[in-house]
């Protein structure tokens, strides 16, 4: 018995609909964001998160909504990010059923901001999105760099140094997500994964190129992840939660 | 009918809590009065008190002093189940390690240690801190807020520090992390649990459910 791999849905969300874009366009679909964080719990998954796409990210009074509506009906953990950019954001999300939030841009312009952030709701609560993008060229030593604004804007800060940096200031988690894989079914960026997760204490959760069952193993056996995130292989219906659970239970891993 | 006061001292979301309540009382027919309050009348007047509790372990303590709720807390579990969750559980012990050293409430003899994190897991790397995840509870001695719960079930759990209470007499639950540590403690009207049953899914809304109905005492 030990502590179990996490295998997290993750609900991306324009307008109060869950959508899912290949790397940001061709955007389908997929449902009600109430109706799918209820059948994933009920399915065994063992976090959602929930990140708010919207474009106007002036208005979060639909996105608050809908925190709530998820939060009075699921029973575990959720994440919610997107536009966390101050306390008070941080603030009305947990006030609305949140557990965690996901900051993102908003610790790369001000990497304080999560220095506070743990220090006035606790690092459990705090996890850093860190969006890296290979830089490094064929035969040279590996190296990722922090990109913002979907992997469009580079930041010239080395990703693990970064991560580092997150954790010191007190993030309690980091969901690591390949911006050359997310969207493209073709599996994690392992050695990306193994860097980060080798070069932290804290968990890591593992994002973006999930096409198949055995991309979440090797993310966990092979990418050091902690948890797996995942999106469309979930909600179009190719894999459930239990067949995931069921395939990773068969290679030897941990689960719920 | 019964009143749970959820003690509420400032710090932070009592949503969840108070939305898994509303649930379980919803769903098994017992009408239930759910009061999120820091006001030392309504608490005396509660039939059943939930201490809940996240972040840093000083400022809950401050906190928690400053409004006289520890005086509050060792007068009323003499007469009522309490219910302590995540920090809410460590501070009915003596003494945390967390902040450089805080005294807390002092209902049950122990103290709150930090998982040490020269263990190693299975990859020979650095134990993860905090131990966030699923994980199971081993129940190790009966108790009616374990009614209806399988053994070894899964909880939730989100913590860097746990209770090492000085009697294993009061431990009812162990979870292991790399080394076995206590994640369950019960002494007479207390009951006092290191994960979050709001967040734990059917077992933890079990357990919630339970409580509504434990007179406590056993």
């Amino acid at each position: 018995m030990a502590l179990a791999k996490r295998i997290i849905p993750c609900l991306d969300c324009d307008n109060g609909r869950v959508v899912k874009g290949v790397k940001f366009v061709d955007i389908r679909d997929a449902g009600d964001p109430v109706e799918v964080s209820r059948r994933y719990c009920e399915q065994g998954a063992d976090e959602i998160t929930f990140l708010d796409i919207t474009a106007s990210s002036d208005d979060r009074s639909t996105t608050l909504k809908t925190v709530e509506d998820i939060a009075s009906q699921v029973f575990i953990p959720l994440t919610v990010g997107g536009g966390i950019r101050n306390v008070e954001n941080i603030r009305s999300m947990l006030n609305a059923g949140a557990d965690k939030v996901g900051i993102n841009t908003a610790a790369v312009f001000n990497p304080e901001f999560v220095g506070e952030a743990a220090s006035r709701f606790g690092s459990q609560c705090i996890v850093v999105a860190i969006d890296a993008k290979k830089v490094s060229k064929q035969g040279e030593v590996l190296r990722w760099e922090i990109f913002t604004h979907g992997g469009r804007n580079p930041t010239g800060l080395d990703a693990i140094e970064w991560a580092v940096r997150m954790q010191n200031y007190g993030a309690g988690e980091i969901l690591l997500t390949s911006m050359d894989r997310d969207g493209t079914k073709s599996g994690f960026d392992l050695a990306l994964n193994r860097a980060i997760a080798d070069a932290l204490t804290i968990p890591v959760i593992s994002s973006g190129g999930v096409g198949n069952l055995q991309h979440l193993v090797e993310g966990i056996k092979e990418g050091h992840a902690d948890a797996v995130l995942a999106a469309s292989i979930f909600h179009f219906g190719e894999y459930t939660i239990p067949q995931a659970k069921e395939f990773m239970r068969q290679q030897g891993i941990d689960v719920r | 009918m019964t009143h749970i006061a959820i003690i509420d001292y400032g710090m932070g979301n009592l949503h969840s809590v108070a939305k898994a309540l509303e649930k379980v009382s919803l769903r098994s027919g017992i009408t239930t009065k759910i009061s999120v309050t820091g006001d030392s009348e309504i608490i005396l007047n509660a039939d059943r008190l939930l201490l809940p509790g996240v972040g840093a372990m000083r400022d809950c303590m401050a906190e928690i002093r400053r409004q006289q709720i520890d005086s509050l807390i060792r007068e009323q579990v003499m007469e009522k189940p309490v219910l302590g969750i995540c920090v809410g559980m460590q501070a009915m012990m003596e003494h945390s390690d967390e902040n450089g050293g805080v005294d807390c409430i002092g209902l049950c003899a122990g103290n709150v240690l930090r998982f040490a994190e020269h263990l190693t897991n299975n990859d020979g790397l650095p134990l993860k801190v905090p131990h966030m995840g699923w994980n199971n509870v081993a129940q190790t001695h009966a108790h009616p807020m374990w009614h209806k719960i399988k053994d070894e079930s899964y909880f939730y759990f989100v913590h860097s520090y746990c209770v090492v209470p000085d009697d294993a007499f009061y431990v009812v639950g162990n979870t292991t992390y790399t080394r076995t540590f206590c994640s369950a403690l019960a002494d007479q009207n207390l009951f006092a649990v290191q994960f979050h049953p709001e967040k734990s899914q059917d077992a933890g809304l079990q357990l919630l459910e339970n409580f509504l109905t434990w007179d406590g005492n056993s």
